[in-house]
């Protein structure tokens, strides 16, 4: 279900590292729980990011939620597709619909992110939602 | 005869447009006799650059028109006056209609705020009454009456916090919400630069005391709270709490927005409150919304009097009152004038009208309401906190949900019973929330008719989801496709083609 070349944080977002670079967005988990989204707010490119801290917004018909992100870095890429057609983020949470690529400060930050069996278990455990 | 019905156009009453959609050309709704003195170019005198020729797609109606578009689009609402309406107070409660006749009486709907003070003596009395009693029913030494709603009410009160803490060693960095708060609790808290720190409830639903213990470190300024919070929960332990906070040099904030469950039986200052803000738009029986201002008053310790915002009312020594703007150590105005005089007016109405013993019935109805209907629901829908009941309880949809039918669903099949949704999703820590406040003016009849909608519905989720699931089959819109509304909004404010009109 989950792809094992993403990394998880405990807040339901994955990073995919690529040398230097990540793609960072939701998992398919939080795309449920949120249900139909319908805007996404994102950083622009050139923005700093700090790890766990906001990098933007997910509306969906049902709530509001930040997303977090996983590394510290700066924003390389955003996904064009999203602003017309954030549906993608549900359709295909792990491929078409990543939010944005980053440049990593720091690559020692991604060992404490959970590999897919370590997410998925993290689920089943029952977190917070 | 049925078949004859539905082949008719249907009235307009079943399928309103716009009201520039009822315009004609050079319709007026009002005639204006000839002018008897010169004429007067306003784009003389405005000059050209801000003057408009013409104003587009303006509708051009008759008075009779007008009133009835708007009369119409009324019948399609469903509000307090209709029915019972289980958002309770946290929305609005019943405005009785003797706050609008006193709010009428043409010495307090006409006063202009720039009457001088000893003409305005009346209207300064009312804001020093309305003050009393607040300080009264908290138990709190001073009251502002400024902050124009609850969320500004909270900024108050949060910079209020920030100014004396400062004057007393620092303001210090972070504020502690506990994860079961109002959503604007985080928001006004950032907006008086303090970061948010999120306290885990425990399983009973309150503030995990010894959660609080590890947080509460010298750079925390304080606690905001909710007494009882969103599940309708009393903090048992609240003196604890506060003794807590007040130990480790913090405030204790309350949102008062739950204070329908409190009046006339407990006090905040007694139990170690600093700061509070009232919202007199929903305890005290002011409109609410589209209805009217809000209007959500500080009340505070003596410790914190000198910050109150300004101005402040005062007696006079002769008699009479006068604005005090003398006030050195106060954060300012928060609000133009003396915040929203009318609702003051309506507040005190209310609580005149009712007494002091009538207020204490005011709050054991609400909670007598409140027990009744989870007394009676808890059977057919899972209590996610086995606490009594305040104003307001709190069921989860997680029997339902292992049927597909989620709270949403439940909300919108209740429309076809007649009613008016609960508060769908929320508090945020219960997935699936169904809260419900009846407040103290539903009758039993009316909270009975209701319980057995619920319970109606209970049991189509058990034989016949998919009615619940597609609900509402009655309305005059059935449901609505959410996601493409809000992804692919189509706004207008102009007239529609006649193609656009035949798809609406």
């Amino acid at each position: 279900m989950y792809p094992e070349e993403l990394l998880y944080t405990k807040d339901h977002e994955w990073i995919r590292v690529d040398g230097t670079t990540g793609a960072i967005g939701i998992t398919d988990h939080a795309q449920k729980e949120l249900g139909d989204i319908v805007f996404v707010e994102l950083p622009q490119i050139g923005a700093h990011l700090t790890v766990k801290e906001s990098l933007g917004t997910v509306e969906s018909v049902k709530a509001v939620a930040d997303i977090y992100s996983p590394v510290t870095g700066e924003v390389t890429a955003i996904n064009p597709k999203l602003q017309n057609s954030p549906e993608l983020l549900n359709s295909d949470p792990h491929g078409e619909g990543w939010l944005i690529q980053v440049a990593l400060r720091d690559r020692s930050e991604t060992e404490s992110l959970m590999s897919a069996e370590e997410y998925e278990a993290y689920l089943k455990k029952g977190s917070a939602h | 005869m049925k078949d004859r019905i539905t082949e008719a156009r249907p009235h307009i009453t079943r399928n309103e447009g716009l009201i520039f959609e009822r315009s004609s050309p050079g319709k007026t709704g009002a005639e204006l006799p000839p002018l008897d003195v010169p004429e007067i170019s306003p784009e003389e005198i405005f000059g050209g650059e801000y003057f408009r020729q013409d104003l587009e797609g303006f509708p051009e109606v008759s008075e009779f028109e007008v009133i009835q578009h708007y009369t119409r689009l009324s019948t399609w609402n469903y509000g307090i006056d209709t029915g019972l309406y289980p958002l309770g107070s946290c929305t609005m409660k019943y405005n009785p209609r003797v706050n609008e006749f006193v709010a009428r009486l043409e010495g307090l709907a006409t006063e202009h705020p720039y009457t001088p003070e000893t003409l305005a003596q009346g209207c300064l009395r009312i804001l020093a009454e309305t003050a009393r009693c607040l300080i009264a029913i908290t138990g709190m030494d001073a009251v502002s009456l400024q902050p124009a709603a609850g969320a500004q009410g909270e900024l108050t009160g949060l910079l209020m916090i920030r100014a004396y803490l400062n004057d007393h060693g620092g303001a210090r960095k972070y504020i502690l919400i506990p994860d079961s708060a109002h959503g604007t609790n985080p928001a006004s808290v950032t907006i008086a630069g303090y970061e948010v720190r999120n306290l885990k409830s425990n399983s009973r639903g309150c503030i995990d005391l010894a959660a609080l213990e590890e947080e509460m470190t010298p750079e925390v300024a304080g606690l905001m709270l909710t007494n009882p919070n969103t599940l309708g929960i009393f903090e048992e332990q609240i003196r604890e709490i506060s003794s807590l906070v007040h130990a480790r040099g913090g405030l204790v904030y309350m949102d008062g927005a739950n204070m329908n469950a409190l009046i006339g039986v407990a006090k905040p200052a007694d139990f170690g409150i600093d700061v509070m803000h009232l919202n007199l738009h929903k305890t005290f029986s002011t409109p609410h919304g589209g209805g009217g201002p809000g209007s959500g008053p500080v009340a505070v310790r003596k410790s914190l009097e000198p910050y109150l915002p300004l101005p402040t009312v005062e007696p006079l020594a002769a008699g009479g009152y006068r604005l005090n703007y003398d006030r050195p150590k106060s954060i300012g105005r928060v609000r133009a004038f003396f915040g929203n005089f009318g609702m003051a007016v309506r507040a005190l109405a209310y609580i005149l009208a009712y007494g002091a013993a009538g207020l204490r019935q005011v709050t054991e109805d609400a909670v007598l309401n409140a027990n009744y209907v989870r007394q009676k629901l808890k059977e057919a829908y899972d209590l996610p906190y086995d606490a009594p009941a305040m104003h307001e309880c709190v069921f989860s949809d997680r029997r339902q949900a292992s049927h597909s039918v989620r709270t949403g669903d439940i909300a919108k099949r209740l429309i076809d019973y007649g009613f008016h949704p609960y508060t769908v999703s929320f508090p945020l820590i219960v997935a699936g929330a169904m809260m419900i406040e009846p407040t103290e003016t539903a009758s039993k009849a009316e909270l009975d008719a209701f319980i057995e909608a619920m319970l109606a519905i209970a049991e189509e989720v058990r034989t016949d989801p998919e009615v619940v699931r597609t609900a509402p089959h009655t309305a005059r819109l059935t449901r609505l496709d959410e996601a493409t509304a809000a992804r692919r909004p189509v706004l207008r404010w102009r007239p529609a083609t006649p193609q656009l009109r035949t798809q609406l």
